[in-house]
């Protein structure tokens, strides 16, 4: 509800400043270079030649822009004010908001804009005309989950600044190899995820509830918006079972004052690498390029 | 020359119902070639099997010398798909949509050229999915062109426009013929086909029924000419000669009269009306046109 309540919000805002036909001048890229194609130096040219008009898509989406680059912020500012920030055991409150919002975040960009994107383009036959081309799959798998990688890491460093600024968060320093590796991992299993996904989903309509109603409960029961000490036991172990509590898990690890060594958790990396392998075997049996509600 | 499309005996089976029932086609290279049919003829079906997009269930296709159901990314670099449903690049203007498309390919044309070929460089900096529909689809024409194919494929490229979004892509599509391009059209407007197309064949109920160029196809050049005119007040067909009268087709308040030989019969018929006095202001000679071939062709299929 509040996140509807917010999306209109920002709408009603937007609306208010007339968009214009014409690209907005703000993410425009470099332009392209002269010289030989990217088809031409190789795949891994391709790769980043695609993922940076992926990019730019996901930059030019109103929805994109405020569920994976605003929200996550909006909701630290949020908890900050409503909960407090004093101190509980020497931490400040702020210093435990900000590694589940970051796991958040990560799910936000990796996950839900990647169902909802993917599920539009399948639908409406952007992806069957880009398979008429000679580009191969796995390069346009690569690059979406490039672009996914890519923005939840920013989205996770953005979090970081904010907290160390405005509310004084302590900075994990000897764990950054924890943040950086659980955020990665995290990001590249929820992007397998999504794609797994969208097999699923039948229509463009669908993508969205469907993926709030996967993850609004999850979110509250594996320590993203409330901590898993305070959840019952079973359910804690319900939760368990799904990649959410393990990406959030192993980033409050990587933060708490307490965590030392390098701040990896292994088993939550462990139990996210089996999900990886759960959703790219789906992916590669079932994912669809094609319209599933084509005619003719 | 080997042909550019050729097919034999395709096949395309879904339970019991054959949307496409053996067919043989075969396309030249340089050749506008247009597959005309009503819709659910089996068209979208066949240039899908020949895109790589479906599999068939009987038969040989070969498209540049290959099976498109082991089309490659070399193969794909020389084949160009117009498809009957996709929208833009979300987020993207013409140019940056092309930009993208360009890097796929390893020898691609000249953006800014290409976007000339299709008219749209007053909207090279819009955002595709603002365009209006005939625009846009003047977009897929370039993203299709943009790697330089020597075969593409349009698969009904002007439906739901309206009539001058329609002359414009017609426009575009004819310039193709001047890049010495192969294309391989679907549609169901017969003026369509009649305007694109150097060769036509005509599939109902997936199965061709008809085949030639516009000028001859399904005997038409053949097909007996009509001659209508309307008598005036109190003179009426049986007031005409018999060897005119031989001939009526039918009369409802214009006369209908059907013949092989138009110009012995409209002699006699001119030679008659004026020693009587008698003027025929609406006189009217014509083939069949192709839409009523068309018709005839498509009707006469269970």
């Amino acid at each position: 509800m509040i996140l509807l309540w917010l999306w209109r919000r920002w709408r009603r805002h937007r609306a208010d400043a007339a968009e214009p036909d014409a690209a907005p001048t703000a993410f425009r890229p470099t332009p392209i270079r002269e010289g030989p194609s990217a088809a031409a130096r190789g795949p891994l040219a391709l790769v980043v030649h695609q993922a940076r008009y992926d990019l730019l898509g996901v930059l030019r989406n109103g929805q994109s822009r405020f569920f994976t680059l605003i929200l996550p912020i909006l909701f630290l500012v949020i908890f900050c004010s409503v909960f407090g920030n004093g101190k509980v055991h020497h931490v400040r409150l702020s210093t435990t908001y900000v590694p589940g919002i970051s796991a958040l975040a990560v799910i936000a960009s990796s996950f839900v804009n990647l169902v909802i994107s993917i599920t539009a383009q399948r639908e409406t036959g952007v992806l069957k005309r880009r398979r008429a081309t000679p580009i191969s799959a796995w390069i346009l798998i690569a690059a979406r989950t490039l672009t996914a990688l890519g923005t939840s890491l920013v989205v996770v460093a953005v979090l970081l600044a904010v907290g160390r600024v405005a509310y004084g968060v302590k900075l994990p320093t000897s764990t950054i190899p924890g943040v950086a590796l659980t955020a990665v991992v995290g990001s590249v299993t929820f992007c397998v995820l999504a794609y797994a996904l969208t097999t699923a989903i039948s229509n463009e309509d669908a993508a969205q509830p469907m993926v709030q109603a996967i993850m609004l409960p999850l979110y509250f029961i594996s320590g993203v918006f409330i901590a898993t000490s305070v959840l019952p036991g079973w359910l804690h172990h319900v939760a368990e079972v799904f990649p959410v509590e393990h990406l959030a898990d192993g980033l409050h690890h990587a933060f708490s004052p307490g965590a030392h060594g390098s701040g990896i958790v292994w088993s939550d990396i462990g139990v996210l690498g089996i999900w990886l392998a759960i959703g790219l075997a789906v992916a590669l049996r079932r994912f669809s390029w094609l319209p599933k509600t084509a005619s003719g | 020359m080997e042909p550019v499309v050729s097919i034999q005996g395709l096949r395309k089976r879904y339970g019991h119902v054959d949307a496409v029932a053996g067919i043989d086609l075969e396309v030249q290279r340089g050749e506008i070639f247009a597959f005309l049919g009503p819709n659910g003829a089996g068209k979208t079906t066949t240039v899908e099997i020949l895109e790589g997009f479906r599999t068939r269930s009987e038969g040989e296709v070969n498209v540049l010398g290959v099976d498109p159901a082991k089309g490659d990314a070399a193969w794909r670099n020389r084949v160009g798909a117009v498809l009957q449903e996709s929208n833009a690049e979300p987020g993207l203007t013409v140019r940056e949509s092309l930009q993208l498309y360009s890097g796929y390919y390893v020898e691609p044309r000249a953006i800014d050229e290409t976007i000339a070929l299709v008219g749209l460089e007053e909207k090279a900096d819009t955002i595709g999915t603002k365009l209006s529909g005939g625009q846009r689809r003047r977009l897929d024409v370039a993203l299709a062109l943009i790697g330089d194919p020597e075969l593409i494929f349009l698969d009904e490229p002007t439906t739901g426009f309206d009539p001058s979004a329609r002359r414009t892509a017609w426009h575009v599509i004819d310039g193709l013929r001047e890049l010495g391009k192969t294309v391989f059209l679907t549609t169901h407007y017969m003026d369509e086909a009649e305007q694109l197309a150097d060769r036509i064949a005509i599939i109902a109920g997936g199965r061709i029924v008809a085949e030639g160029t516009p000028e001859t196809l399904g005997g038409r050049n053949r097909m007996a000419a009509t001659i209508r005119f309307t008598l005036p007040e109190g003179t009426g067909a049986a007031d005409l000669p018999p060897e005119l009268r031989a001939l009526l087709a039918g009369e409802d308040g214009r006369v209908t009269l059907t013949t092989d030989t138009p110009l012995v019969h409209v002699h006699a018929l001119t030679g008659w009306a004026i020693d009587r006095g008698i003027d025929l202001p609406d006189l009217d000679v014509r083939q069949p046109t192709l839409e009523e071939v068309y018709l005839e062709l498509t009707r006469s299929e269970p």
